[in-house]
């Protein structure tokens, strides 16, 4: 997030878009609620009526996978009526002129077409968010989760800079981030072209400086792959071995077939993680790790904001803390140095990562901090790119709607698009505590009345949903939620994996797979 | 801001214009209790226990919502307050089920503090006791409304936090209850999603956690603060440990982050770090791949294999074809020393996490 958690509550218009915020981010919704109460103007572009619906002044219910044409219809509407913060662009940004003639085409007639939204409401929705005074807009993965999801991002940064609507407080780009370290897992280098805070793996200066404190000669300079390229390549033979830590990508890649085909391809795979996972079953070798509570270290949240964890229990029989574990094999391949504590860890991390540089466990104790925190005296950054943003200037890009890469046609004639409950989390932990589970144990399939009445389908009952790559049995649930033409499934359930459906086309820039939208056909099964 | 000047028991103090006089007394660390009041809720009034005599005022005013005002003398404890806290006290225990032996609030209750504070005993009248069932049908907390004193908390919470409304008073007098629509429980109802910011500002024992119950006595347990491991909000816990179980959390309130506020995920979805399926021992795959079948093995033989076989695939295809997924669920520091595995130990970039999943 370039903001805070706590700053949202001071926004006069909120533009919440494939967010799902009240379900995936609860306690973020808690504060969009509060900001609404104060009298904010909410926006939500959904394709499903979620709850923030009921608090929205507006609601665009856009066709899945069509985003990219809504906001640039926005900011074409922002252009035409001149909306846009002149200062702001000439200051701070650059490019400003070729996505003002990129958007031109799409006029709100247009966009309606392409979006279903009625042409008033893209209009009415462009003026409030660029009048604010003070705009920001919250998205998560409904947005990135398509071919378009660089793209999408990107038009939506120009919206913001547009309308200088960042880096103030109140007014940002906001992503709220999945699970619960997914920022602390990219800052710590978890990306195949960086090292710890994003330091780029193509930079010699950069290697040399972690070479040298690793005692290695040199790192391997080129990019590595992504999560989707290693399993394509394990497929391949290419990959031979693979370590995975607490993750299931059995359960959580697309095309899940493919992935167990990789994994079992491979000559060798570790997995550590605290239970027997899907993945886990297809290991060489299972470490078993440490949950939160059984262990010490820090996490990093959505707003950048790096909090500390306390050790509260041990891990049962012989489980060992991750950090431990991954310390053991350092140590047998012939890593120089040891490590007492997580802290110790994190000395060496605040060394060669400026952004965390100011970090002491001492000083995470009370509330956190956001960073970057270059020195021991910083307070950290509530909000980023007050001043300038990381390259300089802004740069808008030029971004053009693409329709999904596979659309519903005659066979396969339902929009399927997935996403969480707010009951479970990437099915793993959440599935193992008894509430969550009794509460919301079975999978379901969105259907709307309109589509369940000409299918003959009732409430209740167990149909098949069929893609080109493969069909499950669910449960069909009719419901208004979801407009026509679209079916919704969470991707939680093992017994019946929405991403045994789901297309592995892939965002060129971000690799990141198109879950949010394919195409299905759903059968009636015989009683 | 304008400041105004007050005196509070005699004690001079000067605060910020608008502030409550409770506000005022707490920030000259004059203590006044209250059973309704929470500086994250709107204020009420409504349970009377803060009152205090101000000169010049009839009655004894509720310092939650009288304002400060330039030239105030206020009196926090005097005779008239002290009585008029028993007798609230006396008669909110006259129909309150006292079994302080066995409720689980019991160490961190608010009214079995109160009471003792002002010594007043619960047999000073003979009230009408409730007889309410118990609404035990959802799986994570239970109502009991025979304990509850009406104070209102939990309404507020769940209209002016969670935003839902699944709760309200219902009926007159002494048949006043919070109740769902209806009367039905909050799982019929359908409007609740447990998220158990009610539960948290109860100050009595009317709404309680199912796993704590018959875990522990509250002053038995050792908190300990964490971090909620479900989503990237990073709400701050309290975990309540004992015997190296945890049996309860709480919200703890970082006004940066929740404030105390949680969800359903984060309030109850812990007890999978309990769960009989943990894996406890390190496992060596005995079978064809994807059987399942596993021995279990020494912390030294798996981990010397797992080291040998990296190396072995190292030296004979080179680094390339070795790949590492780090975890968008352990913590900073296991991301980075699993990098460093990667990238200065086997040789290679090919690191992701799952997450852009
Ligand atoms: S659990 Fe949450 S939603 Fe349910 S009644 Fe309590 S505050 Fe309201
Ligand atoms: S249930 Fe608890 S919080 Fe709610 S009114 Fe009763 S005593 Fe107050
Ligand atoms: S309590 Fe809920 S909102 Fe907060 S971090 Fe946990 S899962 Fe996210």
């Amino acid at each position: 997030m370039t903001n805070s958690i706590a700053d949202i509550a001071q926004a006069d218009c909120i533009f919440v878009i494939g967010s799902n915020t009240t379900e995936n981010h609860p306690v973020i919704g808690l504060k969009v609620k509060e900001a609404v109460r104060r009298g904010a103007k909410l926006i939500v572009a959904d394709p499903r009526h979620i709850e923030l619906v009921d608090w929205a002044y507006l609601w665009l219910r856009q066709r899945p996978g069509t985003d990219l044409a809504l906001l640039n219809g926005l900011l074409h509407v922002i252009v035409k009526e001149g909306l846009y913060d002149q200062k702001f662009i000439e200051e701070r940004t650059e490019g400003f002129e070729e996505v003002r003639e990129a958007v031109e085409e799409y006029t709100p007639e247009k966009v309606a077409e392409l979006t279903g939204v009625p042409a008033r409401d893209i209009v009415e929705a462009a003026r409030l968010y660029a009048r604010g005074p003070r705009s920001t807009i919250l998205y998560a993965m409904g947005i990135t989760q398509h071919i378009t999801g660089t793209a999408n991002v990107m038009a939506l940064a120009n919206l913001a800079m547009a309308c200088g609507h960042i880096g103030k407080e109140g007014s940002g780009v906001n992503p709220l981030r999945g699970q619960n370290n997914v920022q602390g897992a990219c800052d710590m280098g978890g990306l195949p072209n960086v090292l710890p805070g994003y330091q780029p793996v193509t930079d010699p200066e950069v290697r040399r400086k972690f070479a040298l404190a690793w005692g290695v000669e040199d790192l391997p300079g080129e990019p590595g792959l992504t999560v989707v390229e290693m399993m394509r390549a394990a497929e391949e033979g290419r990959l031979k071995g693979m370590y995975i830590l607490g993750e299931n990508p059995l359960l959580t890649d697309p095309d899940v077939s493919h992935v167990e085909k990789a994994l079992k391809n491979l000559e060798f795979l570790v997995v550590q993680d605290i239970f027997l996972t899907e993945t886990a079953r297809l290991a060489d070798v299972v470490l078993p790790g440490a949950a939160f509570a059984e262990k010490e270290g820090t996490v990093t949240n959505t707003e950048r904001r790096v909090q500390l964890m306390h050790k509260a229990i041990d891990p049962p029989g012989e489980a060992r803390a991750d950090w431990e574990i991954i310390g053991e094999l350092l140590k047998r391949l012939g890593s120089q140095g040891e490590y007492s504590s997580p802290e110790d860890v994190m000395r060496e991390i605040t060394r060669l990562t400026p952004s965390y540089a100011g970090i002491t466990y001492s000083r995470l104790e009370e509330k956190g901090l956001q960073w970057p925190v270059p020195s021991l005296d910083h307070p950290g950054t509530p909000v980023l790119h007050r001043e300038k943003f990381t390259r300089g200037k802004g740069r808008f890009h030029v971004v053009h709607f693409r329709p999904p890469a596979e659309e519903p046609d005659e066979e396969y004639p339902f929009l399927f698009t997935t996403g969480r409950l707010l009951y479970h989390y990437h099915a793993v932990i959440s599935r193992k505590s008894r509430g969550l589970e009794e509460i919301c144990p079975e999978p379901e399939a969105e259907i709307n009345p309109a589509d369940a009445l000409s299918l003959g389908i009732e409430d209740g009952e167990t149909v098949e949903l069929i893609s080109r790559r493969g069909r499950v049995k669910v449960k069909a649930r009719v419901t208004e939620r979801v407009s026509k033409g679209t079916i919704f499934m969470s991707f939680h359930f093992w017994e019946a994996a929405a991403n045994l459906l789901t297309i592995a086309a892939l965002d060129p820039v971000s690799k990141i797979p198109e879950y949010k939208a394919c195409a299905v056909k759903v059968k009636k099964l015989l009683a | 801001m304008a400041e105004v000047t007050l005196t509070i028991d005699g004690q001079r103090v000067t605060v910020p214009e608008g502030i409550t006089v409770l506000e005022a007394a707490r920030r000259a660390g004059i203590f006044i209790p209250t059973l309704c009041q929470d500086d994250r809720l709107s204020p009420w009034g409504g349970c009377r226990l803060c009152v205090v005599e101000i000169k010049g005022m009839r009655g004894l005013p509720a310092s939650c919502v009288t304002a400060v005002a330039e030239g105030m003398v206020v009196e926090t404890a005097s005779p008239a307050v002290i009585e008029a806290r028993k007798e609230i006290l006396s008669l909110l225990l006259a129909n309150h089920p006292q079994d302080c032996l066995t409720c689980s609030k019991s160490g961190d209750c608010r009214l079995q503090d109160y009471a003792y504070l002002y010594g007043v005993r619960g047999d000073e009248y003979q009230g009408e006791r409730h007889n309410y069932p118990l609404e035990e049908d959802n799986p994570f907390f239970i109502r009991d409304m025979n304990k509850c004193i009406l104070c209102g908390k939990c309404v507020r919470a769940c209209a002016e936090v969670q935003g839902r409304s699944a709760i309200d008073f219902a009926y007159r007098g002494f048949n006043t209850r919070v109740t769902p629509p209806l009367d039905v429980t909050l799982r019929e109802a359908g409007d609740c999603v447990f998220c158990g910011n009610c539960v948290q500002v109860c100050p009595v024992g009317a709404l309680t956690e199912k796993q704590r119950l018959w875990q522990g006595r509250e002053w038995e347990f050792k908190k300990v603060r964490s971090i909620c491991s479900y989503c990237g909000v990073g709400c701050n816990i309290t975990l309540y440990v004992k015997d190296g179980r945890v049996v309860k959390v709480t919200g703890y309130e970082n006004p940066e982050v929740n404030n105390g506020w949680l969800c359903v995920k984060g309030r109850f979805g812990f007890d999978y770090i309990h769960s009989s399926e943990r894996l406890t021992r390190p496992l060596i795959r005995t079978g064809e791949r994807g059987s399942g079948q596993f021995r279990e093995a020494s912390w030294e033989e798996a981990l010397d294999l797992v080291a040998e076989k990296l190396r072995e695939i190292k030296e004979k295809h080179g680094p390339e074809s070795l790949g590492v997924l780090c975890s968008a669920k352990c913590t900073n520091e296991e991301n980075y020393l699993l990098q460093k595995l990667a990238r200065g130990v086997l040789g290679t970039n090919n690191v992701d996490h799952c997450a852009r999943l």
